[in-house]
Formats: C-alpha cells, structure tokens, sequence
C-alpha cells in the first residue's frame, strides 16, 4: 500500500489528514466567534451538535483524522531520525530561509495535542460526551447551556485568566504549526510551482492566522473580562 | 643482281659482328655494376636498415583508412565491415576504461547492443568523469541557423584549426557523425538552450565564422555527460554494465593468440578503497582515460586526470603519437599563489562578447601591476584591443593557440595586467553596454559568479583578468581508422587517442569528438574485431599472464612504498610541472627542450629515491595513488619534451621559437614534418623509436593559417 | 583585501567504515585568504605528510565547482559558509584570523563514512540507475528539432539539470531525505516531452529505490534547497510529489 510504504504516500496521508483538521478548526473557530456575539445562537449550535448522529460520525471522524496525523507523525519521525544515521554533526549552522517551525513541526504538533487533551477535558468531556452518556459524568447541571459553561471557564478570577493565557501558547503553537503546515501540505500534493514558490507560503501564512484569529479573539475578550471582573 | 645480294649479305655478317662484340660487351658491363651494386649493397646493408628503422612509416593501409572519396569513406566502412550476431554479443565481454564522455557513451552503447560491458572508474561515481566540466558547447554541422554550414566545412575548420595534422579521414567521419550526436543528446533528454521559437539555439566558437556550436548554459559537458551517464545507468540497471568505481587500472594484460600475436585481455586495477589488487578478464580493452594535461601539475584539468592508462599501452607496444602537442587555453583565471592546485577555466564562449585587450602605454601597465588602478580607469583610447589589432577578420574569436599566444607576446613584453604581469583583460564593458547587464547575466551569469567567487572581484564592474594554461592534450595513444591501437584488442577513445585534432583542437570539438568515438564509431569498429573473437571462451584471470602482470603491478607499489624519502609527491609534482611549463610550454627552443630532458631525468631519480609515501599499499591511499599516477607524468613530460625537440616546425600547439613568420606567427615544415610522430616504447631508460605516419592530403590544400583576412 | 591568517581546523578523523571516529585540531599558519578551502587542506595534507603523519582523507576532483565530488561540511553547512558554491569554491576569504573551522563529513546513513571526510554515495547512483534516464538507445532517433521545446520548459528543465549529484541536500536535511536530488531529475526529464512518455513509471521507480536505500521522508524544510550549490529548487519536490501521486493514482 503506497500510503504506507513510501515516502511520498506517508506524506499524502499527513498532508490530506493535516488539511482537514484545518479546514475543522476554522469551523470551530469560527462557532467560537459566534460566542462573543450571542449566547443564545451559541448555544443553539452546541445544540446541533450535540448527541446527534451526524456529530457523532464527525466526532469519530476527526477523531481518526487526529489519530492517523499523530501516528504518521510519530512514525515519520522515528523513520527521518534513523534516516540521519548515529553521528550526529557537531555544529548545525542556520540555513538561509529554513523556517524553524518547519524542523520543529512535532515538538509543536506535541504542544498542539498536550492542549488539545486538556481542552478536551474541559469541553468536549463535560459538553457533547455529558450529552451522549446522559449526563452520568456530568458535572455541568445543563449540558446544553454550553456558552454559560465557557464564560465561567474563562472569566472565573485568577483561575480563568490563567486558563486564558494557557490557550494562547496554545494558539501560538498552533500558529507555528500550520504557518508550516499549510503550505508544506499543498506542496507535498504538487500544489506548488516555481511561480507560486512564494505565494504558497504567504497563502499558508494567511490560512494559519484565519485559523487562530478567532480562537484568539474569544479567548482575549473574555480575558478582558474577566480582568474588568477582578478589578 | 648478285652483286647486291653480295653486298647485302656482307653487311649482314658486319652487322652480326658488331651486334655479338656490343652484345658482349654490355654483359661484361652489365656483370660489373651488379657486382658493384653487390658489393654496395653488401656495404651499405647495416646502415640502411638503421635508415629503414629510422624511417619507419605507417601507411594508410596500416592505419586500415577505407579507400575511395572523402565523403564515402566511413559509409562504405559500415557497408564492408563485418558483425556480431546478438547470440555471439552475449559471449562477448568487453572493459571500458573510464566514464567519460567517451567511456560511458562506448560502454552504454556496448551494453544496448548486447555485449557484456565491465566499466571501472577512479571516481565514487560515473558521473564526476572531467568531461562534466566542459563549459561552452559542442559543435555539429546541423546548419539550422542558415548561415552556410556542412560537414564538410566543418570537416575543413577542423583540419585547418588543427593545422593540417590532422588525419582526413578520421575528421571527416567526425564531422559526418556529429549531427547524429545532438539528435542522439535531445533523445536522452538533454537540455540544450533554445530559441523562442522552440528551436535549438547555437553560438559561435573560435577557429569558425558560424554558429554551429549547442550549449546548455555554461554547463555543456555537464548535460551531455549527465546523458551518456543516465544511458549508461540504464544499462547498470539492467545488468549489462558491471560498474566499477573507486578502481584504477594499474595494468593491461596481454595474452598471445594461437599465431603468437600478443592480445589485449584483460586488466589489473587497484580497488582504491581497500587497496586490494584485482584481475579482469574481456576479449578486448577499450581506454577512454583522458588527456595527460595534468603532466603541468596546472592545468584545467581535475586533480586525478593522469595518464597512466596511456602509459600503460605505451609500454605494452601501443604507439604515443605526438605528445608534444598540449592545448593551452587562452581564458583561464590567473594564477595566484604558490599553493595553487589547479586552473579555472573561462569557457571560450565568453569571447563571443568579451574583448580581450591590455594597456597601450607601458606605465598603465606598471601601474596595473602594482595595483595603483584598475582596468576601468584606463580611457578606450589607451587600451589596445591586440587580437582585433592582429587578426581583424576573426578578432577575439581566433582559435586557441593563436589567442593564447598573443596573451603571452603581450605579457612578456611587460603589458600584463595583475600584479604577477601575467594576465590580460577580458572585457564586458561592451557587450553590457550594448545588450544590458540582464542579458549578459542570463548568458554568462554562472561564469561571472565563479569567477567572483575564486578572485573576489565584480567581472560586472571590472574587466576579468585571464591568462592561457593547459587544457587538452591533442597527442595521445595511436589507432588506426578502428580506434584500434597498435596492440590487438585493445582500443582507445576519446582525448587519450591521438586522432581528430591535429595539432591544435577547436573550442567545443572535444565534446563532439569524445561523443563521437563512443556512441557512433567505436561500437561499430569494434565489431570488426571482435567477430574474429566469437570463439575465444572466457579466460580463467589464474592464467600466467594475470599473475605475472599482477606481480609486477605489485613489486611497483613495493618498490614506491619502501623509498620512504623525504618530499612528498605533491613536491615533485609542482616541480615537474614548473619544468614544463618553463621549457616545454607555449615557446619552445631546441635549448630548452634539451634543458627539460635533462631537468626530468634528475627528477626522475629524485623521485625514485626520495619520495615518501605516508600509510599502507593494501589501503585506502592517496598518496599511493598520487604517486603511482606521478612515475607516469615524468615518463610523458620526458616523452612530450622529445616529440617537441624532434619537430622542428611550428604548428597548432607546439610552437617553437626557432620557427616563426617575422610577424610572430607559427610556421609550419610540411616538406619534413607532415607527419605523426608516432613513440615506441622500447624498454625502461631507453630512447623510445620514432615511427611516422605521412599526413598526405589528397582532399584538402595545406595552407598557412590566416585569421587575418 | 586577502590577506594572511592563522587558524585552527577540527577535522573529523575516522580510520573506516567501522572505526570509531573523532574530531582531531590542528593549527594552520599564515593562510592566504585567497586560497581555496581544499587548497588549505592540500597545505594541511603536506604538513601532516612532513610530520610522517596520516594525511586528510577527502573527496575532491574537479576543483571548480561542477563534478560534485567535494563534500565537506564546514562549520555547520554542506559545503561551507557561502551560498551557492561547493567546497572547492570556498575560499578562505570567508574565514578570520585565530577561527577554529570544524570540517565534517556528510552523515546520514545512506551515506555511510569510508574514511576521515570521504562517504559512500552510491545511493545516488542506485537510485539513478532505477529510473534516471529515457529509455533509447543510441542512434535511430529523430532530428533534434523534430519537436519543439518552449524556452521556458527547456530553461526550467535545465535549471532542474544542474544538479550535481554531491548529496548535499541529503547531508543538510535533517531527515535525511534525498528528495531534491530524486525530483530534480524526475523534473528535468517530465518537463521535456522526450522524458514524458515514461514521467510516471520513472517516478514510482526512483522514489521506491530512494526510500529502499534508507533515505528519510521529506518535511519540506526547505535547507536543501537551501544549500544547495546549484540552488536547484523546491519546486521540483513538488513537481515530483504530483507526478508520483498521479501515478499512484492512476494505478
């Protein structure tokens, strides 16, 4: 099977897996947005996707896609550092126009997931899983009033604003990596040419922030919130 | 009535008289000169023979040139030649020496055909063979740009640039094929420069007033090698090719056929890596090895060209034909200290824009020199632009023994330019001026940046500096109109042959000739040969012959090893190389030909007995391996020395001072010395014999060189 | 201006393949800065051989640029600190007086050290010989304007054709990978219509060889364009990743 067995096909595998997790993120995103706006149609969209089916096989699917992006990352890594060799070069100068997010994609990919276990804890545990299992883990007293449960996370004093600064490493890995990894992604399925060299990487660089933007925007407006709330 | 029978009958018995009297006495005669003419013969018997020797001559049919016109002479080759049939080619093993343009091209070519192909290699790879650093183009008479091109005027530009050395029929054959070279190289997927148009595009070359030669950048023999590297990594793949890398030939070995005619058969070669000495068996031996510029330590050549293979046939009984003729380049970057370890080259291209010129008044000169101003401070009218001064109606673009000579004349009358006064300007101001910086970047752009990068100066800003050095080695082993040398079996390609160039080549012919010999006429030729082979079975390489050969390959690195002097071979190496450059290089005297000889002979003992080789024969060795290649350079730098002293003319790149126009111009001696000075090894220490090949030229008219009008 | 300099040179000494390998200094005086940089290990070489010492066992040929054969890896770079040459080409310039210059070898494992600073590079040529080529055989092909190449594909493909083979891309990535090597010829010879016809088998083919012979997986971290003596360009690896995908694909 290609996708495992050669190079090019273990990076399709990441690079389609990498490009629809983005895709997911801006949509996530942009539900998050919906939040400084209104709470009633936030709330109205964590209802949608609650304990439906069709949430549920998107839960699943993006559970896979999370997965395989992590496992082909490990393996990939395992393979390049035994691919170097035992010696190690002494000196490693800076190489002219080498992003360092681009040799450093799985220390942030690592940071990306250490959050993401926590945000899962946070949210999807205590809101769609509530939902699912009925309530038995609950400790939320109404799983469908996500909004009201978000607020509290990030305004509540001390506690909330170091929630708030934690999701902003968060973000800034996340920046890093698909600063990287957008346009690593295109390239490796050939989407790229000698004209477009440059207006890849600004088109990556673009897709990144649109990603992060509204994760950032929610987290800093309840930040200031919860700042006005303390003061 | 009776009276006159009388009369008649008297004056008949008269008439017998005297008849039987003058009858008599013409064979008296007659006995005496034939015992005279004995007697002379008897006496002069030695002395003719020694004459005979002296004269010995190789004659076109020796040389198995095919009779009839010019132009049908390679074709009706290829009708009468005789073949192997694919079953047969099977049998057959065939050792290319070498990964050249030549080598790998012969052994891709050998391998498609169907024979069993051994190629070995000094380098990791195939593909660093020198050829790869052939810069400006290579030449084929396609005429797509319209302007009057044809094999033959081809054929003739390289006659003429080779003045008139040159045999016709070999260069005829070469222009005939080179056609087929760039359609064979557009096949492989070489990248040629090309017009808007889609079209090839060609520029021009010295020695030639049209745009005949193909280019891919500045990096030519780079893609042709990369071509005839991939047809041969084709033939790897498949398991024709059995590659070597990281071998040297150190040895042919020889076997005697059942006629006792001594064959090629096979090789020793060194594995470089682990220091192991190998046999190889094949039925015949093909050498695609390289010129021997390297002799001059300086050169454009890479640091490993030797011409080891070449010695090696020559000590075998394989003729070296005129070593005396070496090529140096006019455009080279100067040198610049005493650690230098080799030359760059300018491509030759470049004088299709740049303008070669020095100072017209001395004290700019002088000034240059000491570093006081540069080239661009001189006003136009102060520059003296010398080759469109002396050669109006070639100019800049006059071949490269005529440029590189008025480089010196200039230099050694105190006009060079750098601080050793050895350099002239190579000037773009021109060229940049009329087509603008970008076009001249897009043409010459990676030569500018190399020659930035070695000398620390914007050629974009000042005019580069160059001076002529060794760059290609016209002489070489002698084949006949096989490419087969004077041993049975065994054949030599490429620059190591001695055949297309005469005594001068023309920029971009080496690449068409290298080509040539191994994709178009060799696999060809060698067929003629090796059908007589068809039932000789494989050898066993335990044959005496293998160990013998072995042996003496071996005592030679004893023998290196145990000196353990003091120099280092690098030393020796240098100062061989400032002896030919000072004695045997672009102005050559009978005087300092002599003082070479002399010189060489001391350094051969030097070498001999106060060399010091550093590790072990059985491993990886540098130094072994410098060596070995070292103990072969004197013997040719000795070899060259006495080919020039011998040729008392002037001609392409062998000029002596004694023979020259009072102009300055080479003057050739076509009444004595229309010939190849064809060597023969005759044993270690020994003066090797002189054997000539006449040059007659039935199809051309001899005439002096002019690129003045 | 050049002018004379006394430096340091760490070079890694390793006796074979399978010897344990380490670094070694020794002090060089009075340099010329307009010396190359294998001319200064030539200087070193003759010092050490007058000391009845082991020279500097290193790769080198053509000294100007183009056969690959040099690879050392200078103070942290393939081929030195200078864009766009080979080590040949490196010239002392690019030093100061009292510098320790640390000179490697290439490591990766498909490049397994022979000796000192001289690595195996065969992998390159395997992975040639698998695909690297258009299949014709000499003679019987037709005219060389037969078809016509537009300047920019001929200009492109010949870009992509420069490469030299001398592994410093492998040698500068940290994955090891051999891509902009692969794909430089897959791309010479897909952009040429002579190479075309066989564009898909020739990158299934050279792609399998260069992951069979151990080369990493390519990250697109862009160093070996980086320091790649020719600056062949990463838009070949793309070009290649199509052509293999696409192949892939029609299977």
């Amino acid at each position: 099977m290609w996708l495992k067995d050669s190079s090019i096909g273990r990076k399709f595998v990441m690079s389609i897996s990498g490009l629809a997790l983005v895709l997911f993120l801006l949509f996530h995103g942009c539900m998050n947005l919906v939040l400084v706006f209104s709470e009633k149609w936030y709330n109205i969209i964590c209802e949608t996707l609650g304990a439906n089916w069709y949430a549920l096989i998107g839960t699943i699917g993006l559970a896979f896609l999370v997965l395989v992006h992590f496992c082909y990352a490990i393996y990939l890594t395992i393979q390049n550092r035994a691919a170097r060799g035992n010696d190690r070069y002494a000196i490693s100068g800076k190489k002219e126009g080498v992003e360092w997010e681009s040799e450093n994609m799985l220390v942030l990919g690592i940071i990306v997931i250490g959050f993401l276990v926590l945000h899962l804890y946070n949210f999807w545990f205590k809101m769609q899983l509530a939902e699912i299992t009925g309530g038995a883990t609950a400790p939320l007293e109404d799983a469908a009033n996500g909004a009201k449960y978000v607020i509290a996370l990030f305004t509540t004093p001390v506690c909330g604003q170091i929630y708030c600064v934690l999701y902003l490493i968060w973000l800034c890995a996340l920046w890093l990596h698909l600063n990287h990894g957008v346009w690593s992604a295109l390239h490796t399925l050939g989407w790229n040419n000698l004209v477009w060299q440059k207006r890849i990487k600004v088109i990556g660089t673009i897709v990144a922030t649109l990603v992060v933007l509204p994760f950032l925007i929610v987290v800093c407006y309840y930040f200031g919130v919860g700042v006005g709330m303390l003061c | 009535m009776a009276k006159k029978e009388e009369i008649i009958e008297a004056a008949k018995e008269t008439a017998k008289k005297v008849a039987v009297k003058a009858a008599q006495k013409a064979v008296e005669v007659a006995s005496e000169v034939v015992a005279e003419a004995k007697e002379a013969l008897e006496k002069a018997a030695p002395e003719a023979n020694a004459k005979a020797n002296a004269n010995a001559i190789i004659t076109p049919e020796m040389a198995k040139i095919p009779a009839g016109p010019l132009e049908l002479k390679w074709t009706n080759y290829k009708n009468h030649q005789k073949l192997v049939n694919p079953a047969n080619k099977r049998r057959l093993d065939v050792i290319v020496i070498g990964t050249g343009l030549a080598g790998a091209s012969a052994a891709a070519s050998l391998a498609e055909m169907g024979f069993n192909v051994l190629n070995f290699c000094i380098q990791d790879s195939p593909r660093r063979a020198h050829s790869i650093a052939a810069q400006g183009g290579i030449n084929a008479a396609k005429n797509y740009q319209n302007d009057g091109d044809s094999v033959y005027r081809l054929y003739y530009d390289t006659i003429k640039g080779g003045d008139y050395r040159a045999r016709e029929a070999n260069v005829y054959r070469l222009a005939e094929v080179s056609n087929n070279i760039i359609d064979q190289c557009v096949a492989q997927g070489v990248p040629f420069a090309r017009e808007y148009g889609g079209l090839l595009d060609n520029r021009s070359f010295g020695g030639a007033q049209v745009s005949r030669t193909f280019y891919a950048k500045g990096q030519t023999g780079q893609q042709l090698l990369l071509g005839a590297y991939s047809a041969l990594s084709r033939q790897i793949g498949k398991g024709k090719v059995k590659m070597y890398t990281r071998y040297e030939m150190l040895d042919i070995v020889l076997i005697k056929d059942e006629n006792g005619e001594p064959r090629a058969r096979g090789i020793i070669a060194r594995n470089l890596v682990t220091g192991r000495i190998e046999r190889f068996f094949a039925h015949a031996v093909v050498v695609g090895s390289g010129g021997y510029g390297n002799t001059f330590f300086l050169s454009t050549n890479a640091m490993a060209s030797n011409g080891s293979a070449a010695m090696q046939m020559y000590r075998h009984g394989a003729l070296f034909a005129n070593p005396c003729y070496a090529q140096i380049h006019p455009t080279c970057i100067p040198k610049h200290g005493d650690f230098q370890s080799k030359l760059t080259l300018m491509s030759e291209s470049l004088r299709n824009d740049g303008r070669i010129w020095v100072p017209k008044k001395l004290e700019d000169a002088k000034r240059l020199q000491a570093g006081e101003i540069k080239g661009r401070d001189i006003p136009e009218e102060d520059r003296d632009y010398y080759l469109e001064r002396r050669y109006p109606a070639f100019g800049n673009l006059v071949p490269r023994d005529v440029a590189s000579r008025a480089a010196k004349e200039r230099c050694d009358k105190g006009y060079g330019v750098n601080n050793t006064g050895l350099a002239v300007f190579l000037d773009f101001s021109d060229a940049i001026q009329r087509l603008g910086k970008d076009v001249v970047a897009q043409k010459y752009g990676n030569l500018f940046q190399m020659y930035e990068k070695i000398v620390d100066e914007n050629p974009y800003e000042n005019p580069m500096m160059i001076f002529p050095a060794i760059h290609y080695t016209m002489g070489g082993i002698w084949v006949d109109y096989e490419l087969q040398t004077s041993v049975k079996g065994l054949f030599c390609i490429g620059e190591a042959n001695f055949s297309d160039h005469g005594a001068n080549r023309l920029g971009a012919s080496a690449l068409m000739q290298g080509l040539a010999d191994g994709y178009f006429v060799l696999p060809y030729t060698i067929q003629n040969y090796l059908s007589d082979q068809i039932g000789v079975p494989r050898m066993s390489t335990d044959l005496p012959e293998f160990a013998e050969a072995e042996k003496a390959v071996q005592d030679k690195i004893d023998r290196l090893m145990a000196i353990q002097g003091k120099r280092s071979v690098d030393s020796i190496h240098k100062e061989l190389g400032l002896i030919m450059w000072d004695f045997v290089g672009m102005g050559r005297t009978a005087e300092s030909l002599k003082t070479a000889i002399e010189k060489i002979d001391a350094l051969k003992k030097e070498f001999w007995s106060n060399v010091y080789i550093p590790g072990e024969a059985n491993a990886l060795n540098n130094e072994l391996e410098k060596a070995l290649r070292l103990a072969d350079f004197i013997e040719i730098g000795r070899l060259m020395a006495v080919d020039a002293l011998h040729r008392e003319e002037s001609c392409g790149g062998h000029f002596r001072e004694e023979y020259q126009t009072p102009e300055g111009e080479a003057l050739r001696q076509d009444d004595k010395f229309s010939y190849v000075g064809c060597w023969k090894y005759m044993g270690e220490d020994k003066e090797p014999q002189l054997i000539k090949e006449p040059l007659d030229y039935e199809f051309t008219e001899r005439k002096t060189r002019n690129y003045k009008n | 201006m050049d002018q004379y300099i006394d430096i340091k040179v760490r070079v890694w000494r390793q006796a074979g393949p399978k010897a344990q390998g380490h670094f070694e200094t020794y002090e060089l005086k009075h340099v010329f800065q307009g010396a190359s940089f294998l001319e200064m290990i030539d200087i070193l070489n003759e010092q050490l051989v007058a000391e009845h010492k082991d020279p500097v066992t290193y790769d080198h040929d053509c000294r100007e640029g183009i056969c690959g054969m040099c690879s050392m890896y200078v103070n942290g770079h393939p081929h030195g600190p200078d864009s766009a040459i080979t080590t040949c080409q490196l010239h002392m310039r690019k030093f100061h007086d009292g510098e320790t210059i640390t000179v490697e070898p290439w490591r990766s494992r498909a490049f397994p050290v022979i000796k000192d600073l001289m690595v195996d590079r065969g992998a390159y040529d395997k992975i040639m010989q698998a695909g690297g080529f258009v299949s014709v055989n000499t003679g019987g092909v037709p005219d060389a304007n037969a078809i016509p190449i537009p300047k920019p594909v001929a200009d492109e493909a010949m870009d992509a054709a420069s490469c030299i083979g001398c592994g410093a891309c492998a040698a500068a990535c940290k994955n090891g990978s051999a891509m902009l090597f692969v794909s430089a010829k897959v791309s010479q010879l897909a952009l040429l219509p002579q190479g075309k016809i066989e564009a898909a088998a020739r990158a299934k083919a050279m792609v399998a060889k260069m992951d069979e012979l151990g080369f990493g997986n390519c990250t697109n971290t862009g160093a070996c364009a980086a320091e790649c003596p020719k600056s062949v360009s990463l838009a070949n690896i793309a070009r290649l990743n199509r052509e293999f995908i696409c192949a892939k694909f029609k299977d």
